[in-house]
């Protein structure tokens, strides 16, 4: 399953999608502040973010339309930066959050709230941002062996996700059907009801941890060599993993805590990103904004086409799986593995 | 993933496997399947005597015992014989042939497949006899394998690894995007849903064994055949075909495999996820890489895990009684972190 950078991507491509993915993304984000029982005009959308308007679309562009769609474009970035750091570092397409045990701390955490009845309002994403680190603390100590491996870590996070997939189940089992599907809404991922401390939660941590991503991408791309060659190339070889891991773990937890582990979207956004600029690896910011464009569409789907009770979890998969799976298809060998 | 441990004949030092040779290893390990069998045959609400067991088995003469062996331990020892050795063949397949060491049958979309079927029958059917679930979850399971191996064969190069768990994985992420949905819009569902959805040996119709039986014993022998090959492709493709395999008909194999063994397991008990993606990694710790002893030994170290967690679900609730699926992962996950730990890993 090794991808060895044989070239590190062609980089006029590799801007030129991510500057159509930015583009395609903004577009998505005024269409999302558009749309909605009182339908608006992009014109309208972007004089009301000027602040210029009547009362009523000020209230509803600014007010109830904003936060939500803010979350939901932070929350995909967040996502798709992270998988593709978790697939890079672990040389694996596999490897997202949901499968090597950081969200499980989360999804445990807020099962067991719903059980006990607390985490209201933003105690949920508190309870959750505490369960995400929880269990990412617990793989990177328990893989911790005079050392650590990408390889050693996956097989740990895989060990430590089926134990908090166990207690998930679980709980759920004891929970009343009703508080059972309550939480089933939150184990989907959703953007409902989503309000401006959500979205300060992610943007804080958005803003602090991406630059410094693309800060640390010379590391990112030595570690795609063994770890001798790495070494002899003069990288810190576990000071690189644990920094790139942590910037890693800290955009999936805040995601989560911000919108629920929505599936899949770590993982097919940095596929995603991968195909289309034909590089060796996940581009990083290509990956992220192809993360806000899947959600953004995903949520707009959720909010206009769909019965209000479903979460935009449900839609992500059915959106982002027949693209990948297009890609997939017309896959030349060169970017294959 | 590319290196590969060569393993010492005679690992020093290691706690496990040394100085014992393969077959000695599958001996014991097979000494502790049946064990395993005889205890869950003993254990339950109604503890049993070994010389109760073994009249009711062999000598059927006081009628409340053998109610209890052949009408109810009997047929849920055989479960988790069957669909144990089943999971750790799929798992210990579906690894050989992506090599990737996150891939689990689930991978390719059998489990997601399954669910969708029984979704489905719950939905329309109503049906309220586990009975009635098996064979929507097989077919489910069946569509769904095909789907994902005719996406991922699709384009120039054919069934890459790479692509065959990326075609997986998102048709699995679409199938269960299309189930959560059902499961949020209708309560009964999601009820009925939740129970099959943690995985369970017990209350399950004998039949059913039967008749999935078949598939079971085609899957496996499939298996054992395919997996001298899998040690090739190991080696990378190029190489395989050098040695003259024919690598496309190798992941077909497997693939069929794969959907006959982990389809009938999902269909009979629920999607299990834990015993296929983990019990072929303990394998391979003791046996190192040869894909044919890691085959084998997944076959008999799965239905012990199950089996065990079964058990200890039975005495650990009683009256009540745990469902096998979290047992397995709260039993499993720990005792596979610690191997992870202990070992140097023989990567795949």
């Amino acid at each position: 399953m090794t991808t060895t950078p044989v070239k590190l991507g062609n980089r006029a491509r590799v801007s030129a999608v991510s500057v159509l993915l930015a583009a395609l993304t903004l577009l998505m984000f005024c269409v999302s502040l558009a749309t909605g029982e009182f339908q608006l005009g992009l014109d309208e959308v972007v004089a009301a973010l000027g602040g210029i308007g009547d009362y009523s679309t000020l209230l509803v562009v600014r007010e109830l339309r904003l936060p939500r769609a803010l979350v939901g474009l932070l929350v995909g970035l967040a996502f798709g930066v992270a998988g593709a750091l978790f697939q890079s570092l672990t040389r694996n397409p596999l490897a997202s959050p949901d499968l090597i045990g950081i969200t499980g701390g989360a999804n445990v955490v807020v099962v067991a709230g719903t059980a006990l009845g607390v985490g209201g309002g933003l105690g949920v994403p508190l309870l959750a941002l505490l369960g995400s680190l929880a269990s990412a603390f617990a793989v990177y100590t328990l893989a911790w062996k005079q050392g650590s491996t990408g390889y050693r870590i996956v097989l740990v996070g895989i060990g430590v996700q089926a134990l908090c997939t166990g207690a998930t189940s679980y709980l759920l089992l004891r929970l009343g059907v009703y508080d059972a599907q309550g939480a089933m809404v939150w184990l989907t991922g959703t953007l409902n009801a989503r309000n401006f401390g959500h979205v300060t939660w992610i943007a804080v941590a958005v803003v602090l941890l991406l630059p410094l991503t693309l800060l640390l991408r010379g590391w990112l791309d030595a570690l795609q060599f063994n770890d001798d060659t790495a070494t002899g190339l003069g990288i810190p070889v576990q000071r690189a993993r644990l920094s790139l891991g942590l910037v890693a773990v800290g955009l999936a937890a805040v995601a989560t805590a911000a919108a629920g582990p929505i599936v899949f979207v770590a993982l097919v956004s940095p596929q995603l990103a991968l195909r289309l600029c034909r590089s060796a690896t996940p581009p990083v910011l290509a990956s992220g904004l192809a993360g806000s464009l899947l959600l953004l569409v995903s949520d707009l789907i959720a909010r206009t086409l769909l019965p209000a009770e479903l979460p935009v979890g449900v839609v992500t998969g059915v959106i982002g799986a027949p693209f990948l799976l297009w890609l997939l298809a017309r896959a030349n060998r060169a970017n294959a593995g | 993933m590319t290196t590969v441990e060569k393993r010492q004949p005679v690992a020093t030092g290691r706690s496990s496997g040394a100085g014992l040779s393969r077959p000695l290893g599958l001996l014991l390990a097979l000494g502790v399947l049946l064990l395993v069998c005889v205890l869950s045959i003993m254990v339950g609400t109604t503890d049993l005597g070994f010389g109760e067991v073994f009249t009711a088995v062999f000598r059927p003469e006081s009628p409340e015992a053998e109610a209890i062996v052949r009408g109810l331990r009997m047929p849920r020892t055989g479960f988790g014989l069957a669909v144990g050795a089943a999971l750790g063949l799929a798992g210990a397949l579906m690894q050989g042939v992506t090599r990737n060491p996150l891939a689990d049958p689930g991978i390719l979309g059998v489990t997601s497949g399954a669910a969708f079927g029984v979704t489905l029958s719950a939905l329309f059917g109503g049906i309220a006899s586990f009975y009635g679930y098996v064979w929507f979850a097989f077919a489910g399971a069946l569509v769904a394998t095909v789907v994902v191996f005719g996406l991922g064969s699709l384009g120039r190069d054919g069934a890459r690894p790479a692509k065959l768990a990326l075609a997986g994985a998102a048709v699995s992420a679409m199938l269960n995007s299309m189930v959560s949905a059902v499961l949020l819009l209708d309560a009964a569902t999601l009820d009925r849903y939740r129970f099959w959805a943690v995985g369970a040996i017990n209350g399950q119709d004998p039949r059913v064994l039967y008749q999935l039986l078949p598939f079971l014993l085609v899957g496996a022998v499939l298996a054992l055949a395919v997996s001298p090959a899998l040690n090739s492709l190991a080696l990378g493709e190029d190489v395989a075909r050098a040695l003259g395999r024919n690598v496309g008909r190798i992941r077909l194999v497997s693939v069929l495999a794969i959907t006959l063994l982990a389809g009938s397991a999902a269909a009979a008990c629920g999607p299990m996820v834990f015993i296929g993606l983990v019990v072929p990694h303990m394998a391979r710790i003791i046996t190192g890489p040869d894909h044919r002893w890691v085959l084998v030994y997944s076959a008999v170290i799965a239905p012990i895990l199950l089996l065990g967690a079964d058990i200890l679900g039975r005495v650990l609730a009683r009256p009540e009684e745990l469902q096998v699926g979290i047992i397995v992962a709260f039993l499993g996950a720990p005792f596979f972190i610690a191997l992870v730990r202990r070992q140097r890993l023989p990567e795949l």
